[in-house]
């Protein structure tokens, strides 16, 4: 193992650990953001919303995050969407995953026992005030672990974005393999620091899970 | 440039090719995945703790990096260590390998779960340890994480697409290189949105069946 080399070439490694970072964050807020609109459309009154949230789930998640993310990039312009791909990844990624979360969040909600709402309602709670106070909060202490292994997953995904040449730590690993032909260290550097950040955030989430857990 | 799906025709063979190569190389690495998974699990639980620890060293260094990252390693890994693959067989070890892992995590807690009484009672009978480990433990934890293994398989469909960039001239790349002569990316690429789903839809359909029949002789 040349470890001379992997001493040289880690800083490099590290500027690309940062964008991995902010792809993370920000596709798993994007993520978030969409599931949060997926669910309720998925759990709406309304047929319409309903059959919107379940068509934008089922096309998510039945076809391959790369192809999404190429149709959005390179196909983007032929129907004017112009956009760079940080952007491209960071919109693609973040809707990708967001179909995900929609399920994950419906589940959580869904699972709530019946007799908690029926119990609300003839307390004279409003639909919206038995939403807000009694199923939500279950609701999220029982998502959480759920939406952990959804984010855990997405910080994985976001190498994805190294197809479409934005210059994270996969894409960094690629082309150090490419100019030193020492796939193994560069594997082992990135991998550290995947390692690294994915293990980071278990523990914010496990920390989370812990607190709603407490109340 | 306005859209003009009128050129796929002319292309329906190399998607279609496409197609069975994506095919191909989902059942392959599924295969592989499922045999392996079991075994890694088998090693992760019974191997000598020499081959215990570093084994899972390597499945947790396996489970917290992208697959993409892995395929690079493959790929590039084994032209380094002179074995010349070619890039569907690379793109097989690096799908399978990678959601062998996974299963393997399914497999290890099923096969903890299985009663103990189970073992006991082949021991009594007096099969060794490794037939009543193949015989009647592995059977009985296998068949309980069926579904979730199906969820794996379904998620190594979509993962797949990963390696046209190897060179595996499946489904995705297909669609590139009608790309690179048409220039009409949103079309081709929509066009393959449309087959993976088809083909999606399918794999769901043999995977309900499955667990139909093993979830029948409980």
């Amino acid at each position: 193992m040349d470890i001379d080399l992997m001493l040289r070439v880690y800083p490099y490694f590290l500027e690309a650990a940062w964008v991995t970072i902010q792809l993370s964050v920000l596709t798993i807020i994007l993520g978030l953001i969409c599931g949060m609109l997926g669910a309720a459309g998925r759990l709406s009154r309304f047929a319409l919303l309903r059959f919107l949230a379940a068509a934008y789930v089922s096309f998510f998640r039945g076809t391959p995050a790369l192809i999404q993310i190429f149709l959005l990039y390179f196909g983007g312009p032929q129907v004017g969407i112009q956009l760079d791909a940080f952007e491209a990844g960071v919109i693609g990624l973040g809707v990708n995953i967001g179909a995900y979360m929609t399920e994950t969040m419906r589940g959580a909600i869904i699972s709530i026992d019946k007799g908690q709402i029926e119990a609300a309602r003839t307390l004279g709670l409003s639909r919206f005030e038995t939403f807000r106070k009694v199923t939500l909060p279950q609701a999220l202490r029982l998502m959480i672990r759920p939406l952990g292994v959804n984010i855990n997953a997405q910080i994985k995904g976001t190498a994805l974005v190294a197809a479409i040449s934005v210059v994270e730590l996969t894409y960094t690993a690629q082309r150090y393999i490419g100019s030193t032909y020492k796939p193994f260290e560069m594997f082992l550097i990135a991998g550290i620091l995947y390692l690294i950040i994915i293990t980071a955030s278990g523990k914010v989430i496990s920390y989370l899970d812990r607190r709603v857990r407490l109340q | 440039m306005g859209l003009d799906f009128t050129v796929i025709p002319s292309y329906a063979d190399a998607l279609l090719l496409g197609v069975l190569w994506t095919i191909a190389i989902t059942v392959s690495s599924a295969v592989l995945s499922f045999f392996g998974g079991i075994m890694f699990a088998v090693i992760a639980l019974y191997a000598p703790l020499v081959i215990r620890l570093p084994f899972r060293f390597f499945a947790w260094l396996f489970m917290g990096t992208p697959l993409l990252l892995q395929l690079f390693l493959i790929y590039f890994g084994l032209v380094e260590l002179g074995i010349d693959l070619p890039a569907f067989v690379a793109g097989v070890i690096g799908l399978g390998l990678h959601f062998a892992v996974y299963n393997s995590e399914l497999i290890q807690t099923a096969i903890v779960a299985v009663d103990k009484g189970q073992m006991e009672a082949a021991r009594t009978l007096g099969l060794s340890r490794p037939q009543a480990l193949i015989k009647v433990v592995i059977p009985q934890a296998v068949r309980d994480v069926i579904p979730p293994i199906g969820n794996n398989m379904i998620a190594l469909l979509k993962d797949s697409a990963l390696v046209s960039v190897i060179g595996v001239t499946e489904l995705t790349l297909s669609a590139q290189l009608a790309i690179g002569r048409t220039y009409r990316p949103f079309e081709f690429y929509a066009a393959a949105a449309v087959l993976y789903y088809i083909i999606n839809l399918g794999m769901e359909a043999v995977l309900r069946r499955i667990e139909r029949r093993t979830q029948l002789s409980r």
